[in-house]
C-alpha cells in the first residue's frame, strides 16, 4: 500500500531473521513485510516465535541472523528506546506497567524526559477521550481493571507518534462494544498512514480488519495471504498445521438435578482493589455449561473466591453443592465433595512454575486423591510412582507437549500448561468444575481442546461453570449464559436466546432495558 | 532540661535519619543493602581519620562520605556486576565493615578526636528556644533536614526520580522501556553508602568525637528497620530517625534515674526498648495494605539479569 508512489518501499521489511537459543531457533528465517497505512495480523499458536520476533522488532531481543529494513534502510535496533525513536510503539500482552506509579507516571516513562508531568496528564486525558479509552491519569495502577490497564499501554503507545503500532492480543480483555472502538481507532490510525502490526488469536477479527497476514508456526513463515480472502479453516490449519476440531456443543434442554446453587451471596471486598459481590444467585444443573461473561475487573475472581472456597464465606447455605451446605467449607473441602476448579492464573496460582508437572498435580489433589498419591496413613509418604503415572495420563490425554517426562510447570508453553492444569481437574472427573478464564492467552488448537474436554464433561452429566470474557467461547461452549457487572450476575439467558449486542449491554450494566429476553429459569 | 534533652535527641537521631535516607533511596531503586551498618562504621573510621590527619572536621565529612561510597561500590559490584544474592552480600559486607573499621582504626584508639564545631545562622539563632535547638547545629544536622526534602522532591517530583521508582516496581519492565537499571542501580548504591558513610561521620566527629570499635552499635540495622517503618517516604524516616532517637536518650535517662532512685531494672530491658519499639511500630505500619502495596519497591532485593 503506497501513497501516490512516494513511499514505494515498505515501511518494515524483514528478510532471513533469525533467533537461536542455544540450539532452538524460536525464529528460523522470517520474512515480513509491513506497508505504509496497512494493517498487518501476525498469526500463529503459543510458542510460534511471534512473541520472539515482535521483541527482536522492538529492541528487546537481538537478532542472531537476518536484516531489519526501516523505510528502505537497514537498520540495527539495539533498545526499545531506538525502536521508540525509529517510531515503533509496542502494547505488550502482558503489561509492562509500573503497579505503584500513576497512569501519567506510567506513560511519562516512555515520553521525551523534558515533557513536564502536568501536561502529560492533559495529553493523556485528551487522547484518551479522542481514541474512546477513557483513563483517569492520577489512579494507581494498582486500582485499574486489566482493561483499563491495557488502555494505558495504547494510549501511551500513541503518544509517541508512531509510525508502526504493535498490538498484541489487545482485544482480550475488551466488551464487543469496546473493541468496536478499538477498530474505529485502528481505521483511524490506518487512515493517518500509520501502520499496524495486530498479533491475535481471533480469525474473525483478523478477516475483519487486517490487510495481510503473516502466518508462523514454529518459527518459521507457514503462510502470507489476504485473510479477507481465506477461511477461518485455511487460516487455522496454517496456524496449527492440521485442520482445528470444531467445539460439538452439549445439547439444551435435558438437564438434571441442580449440582450447584448459590442464594443471594454478597460479599464484602476483601483488599482494597477488589470488588464486591452483591445479591448473587445462581443454579447450574447436572448436563448444563454456565457460561459468566463480563468485562475484567467486575467481581469475576471474587465470584471464583466463593465458589472455589478459596475464600469462605460467612453464610453456609449460601452454597450448595450437590444439595450440601458448603458456604463455609474450604477448598479442599469442596474439592472432596465431587468439585474441581481452575483459576485464571497460570503461573502462582493454578500452577507453581519452578515444581514439576507431577508436584503441581500432587499439590493440587494431595487432600481429594490422598489415597491414590499418599502412603503411610499419617506420615503421608508420596507415592511417586502413582503420582507420576497420573500426570503421565493427564499429559496423554489432553495432548500436552512438554519437553522431558516430568518438566517444571514453567517450561511449558501457556496453552499446554492450561491444558495440563484443566486435565489435572478434569481427571478426577469432578460432578461440578469452576474454571475462570480457561483459554486466556491460549493458541486455538489448546483452547478448542480445553473447550471440547469442557462440553464432553457437561454432556457426561457434570455441572461446569466457566467465567470467561472470550464471547466467542461463550458462544461456542455454554448452554447458558449469565454476564457479571460490578459485582451483580444478570439472569441467565439459553444461549441460543441471546445476541451479541445483548451481551454487551449487560456487560455496561444495563440490566434494566434488557427485558426482550426471557429467563431461562423461574427462581 | 528540656532543651538539654531535645540537643541530645537531635544529636542522637540524625546519623539514623541520614543513613536511613541514603538506604532509601537504594532500596527504591530495588536494591536491598543490608550493610548499613559496615558502611557506617568504615565511614566514621574513614572521618576520623582523614579528621586527625588534616585537622579539619570537614575534610574529615568527606573523607566519610568517600569512605561509605567506596565500600558500598563494593556491594554494588557483587550484587549487581556479578549478581550475587543481595541479603548474603549486604551481611557480608557488615561483617567486613566491623572487621576492617577496627584494623584501620587501632591506631587511633584513645585519641582525642576533632569535635566538629556548630554553625551558629545569624538572626535565626537568636529566636528563643528554636533558635537554639534548630539554627544552632552542626553542618550534618544542616545536611539530613537538606537530604529528607531533596530526596522527597527527587523521588516524587523528577523524571530521574520517577524512573528510579519504576525500576524500584519492576526492573523489567524498565528495562523494556530503555531505561539503564544497572547503572541507575549502582548510582543509588553509591548515594546510599555515602549517606551511611556521612552518618557514620557524624558518630565520630559529633556525637562522640572519638574512634571506638564497633562505635555504630547497631544503629545501622535500626536505619534499616527505619525504612522499613517510614514505608520509604523520606518524610517518614524523618519522623521514625526522631521517634527512634528519643526513644533511645530516653532508656538512657531512665537507666540512670532507675540507677540512682535504686530500682532494679536490668539495663538490658531498657537496652532493648528500640527495638522493641521497632517491632511494635512494624506491626501498626503494615496494617494498611494499600500503602504497603503502593510505596514497597516491588523488586526489591530480586536480581537483575536481562535477555540478550
Amino acid at each position: 500500500m503506497t501513497f501516490e508512489g512516494v513511499e514505494a518501499s515498505p515501511l518494515l521489511s524483514v528478510r532471513g531473521l533469525s533467533k537461536l537459543f542455544g540450539s532452538f531457533a524460536a525464529c528460523d528465517a522470517i520474512d515480513l513485510d509491513i506497508g505504509h497505512g496497512e494493517i498487518h495480523a501476525l498469526l500463529g499458536e503459543n510458542g510460534a516465535g511471534k512473541s520472539t520476533l515482535v521483541k527482536m522488532l522492538f529492541g528487546v531481543l537481538q537478532p542472531t541472523a537476518g536484516t531489519i529494513s526501516w523505510e528502505g534502510r537497514p537498520v540495527v535496533i539495539p533498545s526499545p528506546g531506538e525502536a521508540r525513536r525509529l517510531g515503533v510503539g509496542m502494547v505488550f500482552q502482558h503489561f509492562s506497567l509500573f503497579e505503584a506509579l500513576t497512569v501519567a507516571e506510567n506513560i511519562a516513562l516512555s515520553l521525551d524526559p523534558r515533557t513536564p508531568l502536568a501536561k502529560i496528564a492533559e495529553e493523556t486525558a485528551t487522547v484518551s477521550k479522542a481514541y474512546g479509552l477513557p483513563l483517569d491519569p492520577s489512579a494507581h495502577v494498582a486500582d485499574l481493571s486489566v482493561g483499563e490497564r491495557q488502555r494505558i499501554e495504547i494510549i501511551r503507545a500513541l503518544l509517541q507518534n508512531p509510525k508502526l503500532i504493535i498490538l498484541d492480543e489487545p482485544t482480550s480483555v475488551l466488551t464487543p462494544q469496546e473493541a468496536e472502538r478499538l477498530f474505529e481507532t485502528l481505521m483511524r490510525l490506518k487512515a493517518e498512514g500509520r501502520s499496524v502490526l495486530y498479533i491475535s488469536h481471533r480469525l474473525e477479527e483478523v478477516q475483519r480488519i487486517c490487510d495481510r497476514a503473516t502466518v508462523l508456526r514454529h518459527g518459521k513463515v507457514t503462510g502470507d495471504c489476504d485473510p479477507r480472502k481465506e477461511t477461518p479453516a485455511s487460516l487455522a490449519r496454517m496456524m496449527v498445521g492440521t485442520e482445528v476440531a470444531e467445539v460439538q456443543r452439549a445439547d439444551a434442554g435435558a438437564f438434571g438435578d441442580v449440582l450447584v446453587e448459590v442464594a443471594k451471596v454478597s460479599v464484602a471486598p476483601r483488599t482494597p482493589f477488589a470488588v464486591s459481590l452483591k445479591d448473587i444467585s445462581l443454579k447450574v444443573r447436572a448436563g448444563e455449561v454456565l457460561a459468566i461473561a463480563g468485562v475484567a475487573g467486575n467481581g469475576q475472581s471474587e465470584l471464583f473466591d466463593a465458589l472455589s472456597g478459596e475464600y469462605p464465606i460467612s453464610d453456609d447455605d449460601g452454597i450448595r453443592l450437590r444439595g450440601k451446605p458448603v458456604g463455609r467449607l474450604r477448598i479442599n473441602g469442596r474439592r472432596l465433595l465431587g468439585a474441581g476448579f481452575v483459576p485464571e492464573e497460570r503461573h502462582g496460582h493454578a500452577a507453581v512454575s519452578a515444581l514439576s508437572l507431577s508436584d503441581n498435580l500432587l499439590l493440587a489433589r494431595s487432600r481429594s486423591d490422598k489415597k491414590a498419591f499418599l502412603a503411610g496413613g499419617p506420615l503421608s509418604i508420596l507415592r511417586r510412582d502413582a503420582i507420576l503415572s497420573a500426570s503421565r495420563r493427564i499429559c496423554s490425554i489432553m495432548d500436552v507437549r512438554k519437553s522431558g517426562d516430568d518438566p517444571a510447570a514453567g517450561s511449558l508453553s501457556g496453552g499446554n500448561l492450561q491444558k495440563f492444569i484443566v486435565g489435572r481437574e478434569l481427571d478426577r472427573q469432578p460432578s461440578v468444575l469452576v474454571v475462570n478464564q480457561p483459554t486466556w492467552g491460549v493458541d486455538a488448537g489448546a483452547a478448542s481442546r480445553i473447550r471440547q474436554a469442557l462440553v464432553d464433561l457437561a454432556k457426561a452429566g457434570s455441572a461446569v461453570i466457566v467465567i470467561s470474557q472470550d464471547l466467542d467461547e461463550i458462544f461456542e461452549i455454554a448452554t447458558t449464559i449469565a454476564v457479571i457487572s460490578d459485582g451483580k450476575l444478570s439472569d441467565p439467558y439459553p444461549a441460543g436466546e441471546l445476541t451479541l449486542e445483548q451481551i454487551g449491554l449487560l456487560m455496561g450494566g444495563i440490566h434494566e432495558r434488557h427485558s426482550g429476553v426471557e429467563t431461562a429459569h423461574a427462581h | 532540661m528540656f532543651e538539654a534533652i531535645l540537643l541530645t535527641v537531635i544529636t542522637a537521631s540524625t546519623p539514623l535519619v541520614v543513613a536511613a535516607l541514603g538506604e532509601l533511596v537504594s532500596q527504591r531503586s530495588g536494591v536491598l543493602n543490608l550493610g548499613v551498618e559496615g558502611m557506617m562504621i568504615m565511614g566514621a573510621v574513614a572521618a576520623f581519620a582523614t579528621a586527625q590527619l588534616t585537622g579539619s572536621p570537614y575534610l574529615g565529612i568527606l573523607g566519610g562520605i568517600i569512605g561509605g561510597g567506596l565500600f558500598s561500590l563494593l556491594f554494588g559490584f557483587l550484587t549487581l556486576t556479578l549478581v550475587a544474592n543481595q541479603v548474603a552480600t549486604g551481611l557480608a559486607l557488615t561483617i567486613l565493615g566491623l572487621g576492617l573499621s577496627g584494623q584501620i582504626g587501632e591506631a587511633f584508639v584513645g585519641m582525642p578526636g576533632v569535635r566538629l564545631q556548630p554553625l551558629v545562622i545569624p538572626v535565626l539563632s537568636d529566636i528563643p528556644f528554636f533558635g537554639r535547638v534548630l539554627f544552632s547545629q552542626d553542618l550534618i544536622f544542616y545536611m539530613s533536614v537538606a537530604l529528607v526534602f531533596g530526596i522527597s522532591w527527587f523521588l516524587f517530583k523528577s523524571r530521574t526520580g520517577l524512573k528510579m521508582r519504576a525500576i524500584g516496581d519492576n526492573h523489567g519492565s524498565a528495562h523494556a522501556l530503555g531505561i539503564n537499571v544497572v547503572r541507575t542501580r549502582y548510582l543509588a548504591v553509591l548515594f546510599g553508602g555515602a549517606c551511611a558513610g556521612l552518618a557514620g561521620a557524624q558518630l565520630s566527629l559529633v556525637y562522640t568525637p572519638q574512634w571506638v570499635e564497633n562505635m555504630t552499635a547497631g544503629r545501622g540495622w535500626i536505619a534499616l528497620a527505619l525504612v522499613v517503618f517510614a514505608s520509604w517516604r523520606p518524610l517518614r524516616v524523618l519522623a521514625g530517625g526522631y521517634l527512634f532517637g528519643a526513644v533511645g536518650i530516653g532508656q538512657l535517662h531512665a537507666q540512670l534515674l532507675a540507677q540512682s532512685g535504686g530500682i532494679a531494672i536490668p539495663s538490658q530491658l531498657l537496652s532493648a526498648l528500640p527495638y522493641a519499639a521497632t517491632i511494635v511500630v512494624l506491626i501498626i505500619i503494615s496494617h494498611n495494605r494499600r500503602t504497603t502495596l503502593i510505596n514497597t519497591p516491588a523488586s526489591l532485593g530480586k536480581p537483575f539479569v536481562p535477555d540478550r
